[in-house]
């Protein structure tokens, strides 16, 4: 006995690796001229060639190493840099949790993998296919294709930045930077299909605007939870008035 | 390397991984429950957003929503397209080129 379902090709462990790769190439684009910008940036703000190398292939961690940046050229002490890099990534929390159900079976190795990987980029790409209906066991590997990609460009643009960065004038006011914001609204839209999802994007963007003067990039996580907080309550409330029509 | 140096890149290291890691460590014991796992589908596009909104509509701490601001106008474009065509490359490259051509006009 079989459903239609069953018939629909079960890609190999590295056949869903380099489905991950592929699906993770539209956010490599918009990924490159930030990456390239850091290496730019980071020895005007005094790193040298070593750490920021060093930074991009341990901590990999784009908007903190920016931030980082910022805070270090104007001349904040490392305690300082540290405790915004712990604030500003502590929305990799929201993620981790949102990735239980589908981790918990897997070894130790690859959830360490997995963890040092996790960025905004590959996550968005990981739960989607996680989320997908069939019940191939290999979907970490699609999340690993994804991780690995986006790691191994995030090493690449730094070096590139670090070196040929110096020779393009004025790079940095370009606003290659905005690639990222573009990148963020694209990997937004798909979730737009409901009324609370609607309702979380538009709390999430004012609330963050107008938290934004709080310390260490706080009014992100506030931002973030407002919008979640909004749209459940109104899902919620959608679900009851329709039980009750 | 200076030592200052080494302790930046530990720490950042430290820190970032002690977010990353923990929840997934744990993860086999996790029990989230319902109300949680319901939250937990709104995370993606509330932290998007979180994100990039004041990227777009902040400049040097003040709120800029004129139709001057090239990342307002940049970031509408790639909107619109991408409720319309749905492709995210297509997103990318059109939010960057009308954000450059709004630049260069008014700049």
């Amino acid at each position: 006995m079989a459903i239609a379902s069953d018939f629909s090709p079960q890609l190999s462990p590295l056949g869903e690796f380099w489905a991950g790769v592929r699906q993770t190439v539209p956010l490599i684009v918009g990924a490159i001229p930030f990456g390239i910008i850091f290496g730019t940036l980071a020895q005007t703000n005094g790193l040298s060639f070593a750490t920021a190398i060093a930074m991009s292939a341990c901590v990999f961690a784009g908007s903190s190493q920016f931030i980082a940046l910022g805070l270090l050229g104007a001349g904040s002490p490392v305690g300082i840099v540290v405790l915004t890099t712990f604030v500003v990534n502590l929305r990799h929390l929201l993620y981790a949790v949102g990735l239980v159900p589908y981790v918990k079976t897997l070894s130790s190795g690859w959830k360490i993998a997995l963890g040092f990987w996790l960025t905004d980029e590959t996550f968005m790409v990981a739960i989607q296919r996680y989320r997908q209906a069939d019940q191939s066991p290999y979907k970490h590997w699609f999340h690993l294709g994804s991780a690995l990609s986006m790691y191994g460009n995030w090493q690449l643009c730094t070096w590139l930045g670090l070196t040929l960065g110096q020779s393009l004038p004025n790079a940095v006011n370009w606003g290659l930077d905005f690639a990222m914001v573009v990148t963020f609204i694209g990997m937004t839209i798909p979730y737009l299909t409901t009324r609370p999802m609607v309702a979380t994007v538009v709390v999430a963007g004012t609330t963050a605007v107008v938290a934004r003067s709080l310390p260490h990039q706080l009014g992100l996580m506030v931002g973030a939870l407002a919008g979640i907080i909004v749209g459940v309550l109104l899902e919620n409330r959608l679900a009851s008035k329709q039980v009750e029509s | 390397m200076t030592l200052s140096e080494v302790g930046l890149i530990l720490g950042m290291t430290l820190v970032t991984f002690a977010i990353r890691y923990p929840v997934l460590a744990m993860s086999g014991r996790l029990r989230l429950p319902p109300r949680w796992l319901q939250a937990l589908n709104y995370v993606p596009p509330a932290v998007l957003t979180a994100i990039v909104v004041p990227a777009i509509v902040v400049q040097d701490d003040s709120l800029w929503l004129g139709w001057q601001n090239p990342r307002l106008m940049g970031a509408i474009a790639a909107l619109a397209i991408g409720l319309w065509r749905k492709n995210l490359l297509l997103t990318i490259v059109i939010g960057m080129a009308a954000f450059w051509l709004w630049q260069a006009v008014w700049n």
